[in-house]
C-alpha cells in the first residue's frame, strides 16, 4: 500500500479490496453533520407543529390544528372581505340602481360571469352568444324588452312563448311558402297570408313584434328559431311552438329562476350582467 | 483524529497554493498594516460612495420618499419617475449596463470594483479600522489574539464585536428603508412594531455583515465571490494592474547601512507590500487570484522608495506589456474596451429612451373573444372591447377616448364623454362598436383606440381589430 493512496494516514476499517482499495474511517465533514442534525431536528419540529403521526382514533392534529381546508376557508374569507364592500350594498338596491352606479355595475359585470355560466350559459351560450333556437342576449333584439327591470322580470318569472300552429286548416302550403319568403326578406306584411293567418294580432300591424306578448320582430335580421332559412321559417309557421305532441317542436320556454331557485340579489346581478352584454336598453 | 485529518488537509492546501502563490486558506487572520498614502485617500473617497446607501432613503421629494422601491405596490419611484412592472425591460438594460461597465473597467484597469467600491472591501476596511482603533497595530493585535482570556481582552474584544454587530444592524435597517417609507420604518423599529419581513432582513444583514466583514474577510473574495473569479479572466496583457516591476527590483536584497548594494535591484525586501495587503498576498509573485487591486502596496512601496531615495513606482499600476517594454496603446484604441463601450452606450441609450418615453398614460384593449361579434337587429355587426387605461401619475386625470382608425360609419358606445383615469390605477371601460355590413369589406378590419387627457398633454393608443363574419 503506497503512501500516495493515503497521504494523511487516515485510519481505516482494515478491509482491503483489489490490493489497494481501503475503506477509510474519515468523519463526514462538519458542515455535513450540522446539516444532518439540523434536518432531523427540523423534521421533529415540523411534525409537532403540523398534523403528522397516525394514532388510534385519528391522526395527531398538530399544535396549530392546521388543515388545508382550513387554509382554503381562510383564503375565501379574505376574498369575501374584499367583496363585502360591494356585496353589502346589493341587497338594498334595485337592479336599475346597481346599473346606475358605475363601480357596482362594473363589479357585477365581472363577478356575475360565474353565476351566468352556472345558470344561463347552457342555453344562451357563453357571454350570451346564443345558441340555435335559444335567444342571443348580446344583441339589441329583445322579445320581452331589454330594459333592466324587464330583464329582472324575465329571469324571476320565466317566459312562455305562445305561437299557435298555422299549418293544416288555417293556411295552405302555398300560403305558408309565400309568407316564409316574405318574412325571410323582412317584409312579412306583403304576403297575403299575413292577414289570413291573423299574424298581425301578435306580431303587430307592422310585423315588428310586441314585447308585451313576447312576439318576435319579423322584419329584422335576428332569428328566434333556426338560422333564418325558408325551411326554418316554414316549420315555425306550420307547427307553432311548445307543442307537446311534436317531439321536434320549437321550444319557447324560459324557466323561472325566482321563487327560491336563485336569490333576489343573484337575479339582480344576472340582470345587470345580461343588460351589459351589449344590447341592454 | 478529526483535527489531525483537518490539519493535514490544511497542509495539503497550503502546499498546493504555495507552489504558485501564497494565499491564506483561512488558517490565519490577516492583520494588515494601515499606511497613509495616495491610494489610501482614494480608497476613502470611493468608499464614501456608500454613504448614498445610508443617506438616500431620507431624501424627500414632493411629500414622499425620493427613491422608493414599493414592492407590494409594484411601483418604483425615482424622483419624478414612476416605474411600473411593464417597464421592467429597463431593469434588464440597467443590469446589462452595469455588467458591461464592470467588464470595461476590468479590462482597462483590473478589479477596480473589488479594490475600491465593493461592499465586502469597504465594510471590511471599516471593520479593521475599528479593530485597529481598539486593539492597536497588527503586532499588538496578534499578541492579543494569542494572549489568554482576561477581563481586559474580553472588554476590548467584546466592544469591538458589539460595534461590528451595530454596524451590521445599521446596514440592514438602511437596506429596508429603500422599500418602505424611511421615517415610518424607523418608527416601526423604535416602537418594535416593524413588519416581520423587516426584522428578518435586519437579522440576515446583521449576521452576514458580521460574518463577512468581521470574520471571513478576504476569504469571501477567495472562495465565495464569483465576480472575483470572473474578473480575473477579463484581464489581458494590456490591462493595467498594481504590478511589481521585477526588471527593476530583482535580484532583491536587504539594504545594509553604509554599504553600496552591489548587483542588487531596487527591492530591499522590506516586506512592507506584504504587511499592508488586506488579503495577505505578496504582489512580487505577480498578479494572482488573491489580489483585489486595492493598490495599498503601491502606497507602502512608494513610501519606502522615498526613504531610500529611489524613484517611486517599483510597484505601480502597469500592464504586462509595459513591464516587458512593449509599446502600449491607450484603451480607446484597443478592441475589447471599444466593443464593451459600444454595448454600454447602446444599453444606456435604451434606458434613456425608456425613461423619456415612459408616458404617464397607457392603454390596453382586450377584444371580446366570445362572442367575437354579434349581429344586431338592423344587420350591423357589433364588437365588444374592454379598454384598460393605466394612469401612472399620482393624481386622477380626466381623459377622453376616441378612435383614430376604424371601419367607416362606425358607432361607438360606452366611452362617451369624460372618463376619470384614477391615479396610479387601471380604469376599465367596456366599449361597443357597431358597423353597417356595407362597410365591412374584410372579416378583420383594423381599429385604433386613442386615450387622450383633456388638456391634450398625455395620450396613448392601442391597435385592435374589428371582427365580422366571413363573407
Amino acid at each position: 500500500m503506497s503512501e500516495k493512496s493515503n497521504p494523511y494516514n487516515v485510519p481505516d476499517t482494515g478491509h482491503v479490496w483489489d490490493d489497494n482499495l481501503r475503506e477509510l474511517t474519515n468523519d463526514p465533514p462538519k458542515w455535513w453533520m450540522i446539516g444532518l442534525h439540523a434536518s432531523w431536528i427540523l423534521v421533529v419540529i415540523y411534525t409537532i407543529i403540523y398534523p403528522s403521526w397516525p394514532w388510534f382514533g385519528g391522526a395527531y392534529k398538530g399544535m396549530m390544528s392546521w388543515t388545508s381546508i382550513g387554509e382554503y376557508k381562510e383564503d375565501m374569507k379574505a376574498i369575501d372581505a374584499i367583496r363585502a364592500r360591494y356585496e353589502e350594498k346589493l341587497p338594498g338596491m334595485s337592479a336599475a340602481a346597481i346599473l346606475g352606479d358605475s363601480e357596482l355595475s362594473q363589479y357585477v359585470t365581472k363577478s356575475a360571469k360565474v353565476l351566468f355560466g352556472d345558470n344561463c350559459a347552457a342555453c344562451h351560450g357563453n357571454n350570451g352568444a346564443g345558441n340555435t333556437d335559444y335567444p342571443i342576449l348580446a344583441d339589441d333584439d329583445w322579445l320581452y324588452g331589454g330594459k333592466i327591470d324587464t330583464i329582472v322580470q324575465t329571469i324571476t318569472g320565466g317566459r312562455q312563448g305562445v305561437m299557435p300552429a298555422k299549418g293544416g286548416a288555417q293556411l295552405t302550403e302555398t300560403e305558408i311558402d309565400q309568407l316564409a319568403q316574405a318574412i325571410s326578406k323582412g317584409e312579412p306584411t306583403t304576403a297575403p297570408a299575413w292577414q289570413k293567418g291573423a299574424c298581425f294580432a301578435c306580431h303587430g300591424m307592422d310585423g315588428k313584434g310586441m314585447q308585451a306578448l313576447g312576439s318576435a320582430n319579423l322584419t329584422d335580421h335576428v332569428w328566434r328559431f333556426g338560422k333564418g332559412s325558408i325551411d326554418d321559417i316554414k316549420y315555425t309557421i306550420t307547427h307553432g311552438v311548445n307543442d307537446p305532441k311534436d317531439p321536434a317542436t320549437r321550444n319557447a320556454v324560459m324557466p323561472k329562476f325566482g321563487g327560491g331557485k336563485l336569490s333576489e340579489t343573484d337575479i339582480k346581478k344576472l340582470a345587470v350582467f345580461v343588460h351589459q352584454l351589449g344590447g341592454g336598453k | 483524529m478529526t483535527t489531525e485529518a483537518d490539519q493535514s488537509v490544511q497542509e495539503h492546501a497550503d502546499e498546493l497554493y504555495n507552489e504558485y502563490w501564497h494565499v491564506n486558506t483561512g488558517g490565519q487572520t490577516i492583520h494588515a498594516k494601515r499606511m497613509p498614502g495616495r491610494f489610501r485617500n482614494i480608497k476613502w473617497m470611493t468608499a464614501s460612495v456608500w454613504l448614498i446607501f445610508f443617506i438616500g432613503p431620507y431624501i424627500r421629494w414632493k411629500d414622499r420618499q425620493a427613491i422608493l422601491f414599493d414592492i407590494p405596490g409594484r411601483k418604483f419611484h425615482i424622483f419624478d419617475i414612476t416605474i411600473m412592472p411593464q417597464d421592467v425591460w429597463m431593469l434588464s438594460l440597467t443590469l446589462l449596463f452595469f455588467a458591461i461597465l464592470l467588464a470595461v473597467v476590468t479590462s482597462i484597469a483590473g478589479r477596480v470594483f473589488c479594490g475600491y467600491f465593493c461592499f465586502q472591501t469597504v465594510w471590511t476596511d471599516i471593520f479593521t479600522f475599528i479593530e485597529e482603533k481598539l486593539e492597536g497595530p497588527p503586532q499588538k493585535r496578534r499578541k492579543l489574539d494569542e494572549a489568554p482570556w482576561s477581563g481586559h481582552k474580553l472588554l476590548i474584544k467584546g466592544s469591538k464585536n458589539l460595534i461590528w454587530i451595530a454596524i451590521g444592524s445599521f446596514t440592514g435597517i438602511h437596506f429596508t428603508l429603500w422599500f418602505v417609507d424611511a421615517f415610518q420604518m424607523w418608527h416601526g423599529y423604535l416602537t418594535l412594531t416593524a413588519p416581520t419581513f423587516a426584522w428578518g432582513a435586519v437579522v440576515v444583514f446583521t449576521f452576514f455583515t458580521y460574518l463577512f466583514g468581521g470574520i471571513m474577510r478576504e476569504q469571501v473574495c477567495f472562495w465565495l465571490c464569483p465576480y472575483a473569479r470572473i474578473q480575473g479572466v477579463m484581464y489581458d496583457k494590456e490591462t493595467i494592474l498594481p504590478t511589481y516591476d521585477f526588471h527593476r527590483g530583482e535580484p532583491r536584497g536587504k539594504l545594509k547601512k553604509g554599504q553600496v548594494a552591489e548587483g542588487l535591484g531596487d527591492c530591499i525586501d522590506c516586506g512592507q507590500c506584504v504587511a499592508v495587503c488586506p488579503t495577505g498576498i505578496d504582489i512580487r509573485q505577480g498578479q494572482q487570484e488573491g489580489c483585489i487591486t486595492c493598490a495599498l502596496c503601491i502606497d507602502a512601496c512608494d513610501s519606502v522608495m522615498d526613504k531610500i531615495q529611489k524613484p517611486r513606482g517599483l510597484i505601480r499600476y502597469a500592464s504586462w506589456d509595459e513591464i516587458d517594454g512593449i509599446p502600449t496603446k491607450p484603451f480607446w484604441r484597443r478592441a475589447r474596451p471599444l466593443v464593451y463601450i459600444t454595448i454600454m452606450v447602446l444599453a444606456a441609450g435604451g434606458i434613456l429612451y425608456g425613461l423619456t418615453h415612459l408616458g404617464a398614460l397607457d392603454l390596453r384593449v382586450l377584444h371580446e373573444r366570445q362572442p367575437l361579434y354579434v349581429q344586431q337587429s338592423d344587420g350591423s355587426i357589433q364588437n365588444k372591447y374592454e379598454l384598460k387605461i393605466l394612469n401612472k401619475l399620482d393624481h386622477d386625470v380626466p381623459v377622453e377616448i376616441s378612435v383614430s382608425d376604424a371601419p367607416s360609419g362606425y358607432i361607438m358606445d360606452g366611452a362617451n364623454g369624460v372618463i376619470t383615469a384614477r391615479g396610479g390605477e387601471v380604469t376599465v371601460r367596456t366599449v361597443f362598436m357597431r358597423v353597417k355590413p356595407e362597410a365591412l369589406t374584410e372579416s378583420r378590419l383594423p381599429v385604433t383606440f386613442v386615450v387622450r387627457s383633456q388638456d391634450g398633454k398625455l395620450d396613448a393608443h392601442y391597435d385592435s381589430m374589428f371582427f365580422s363574419p366571413d363573407r
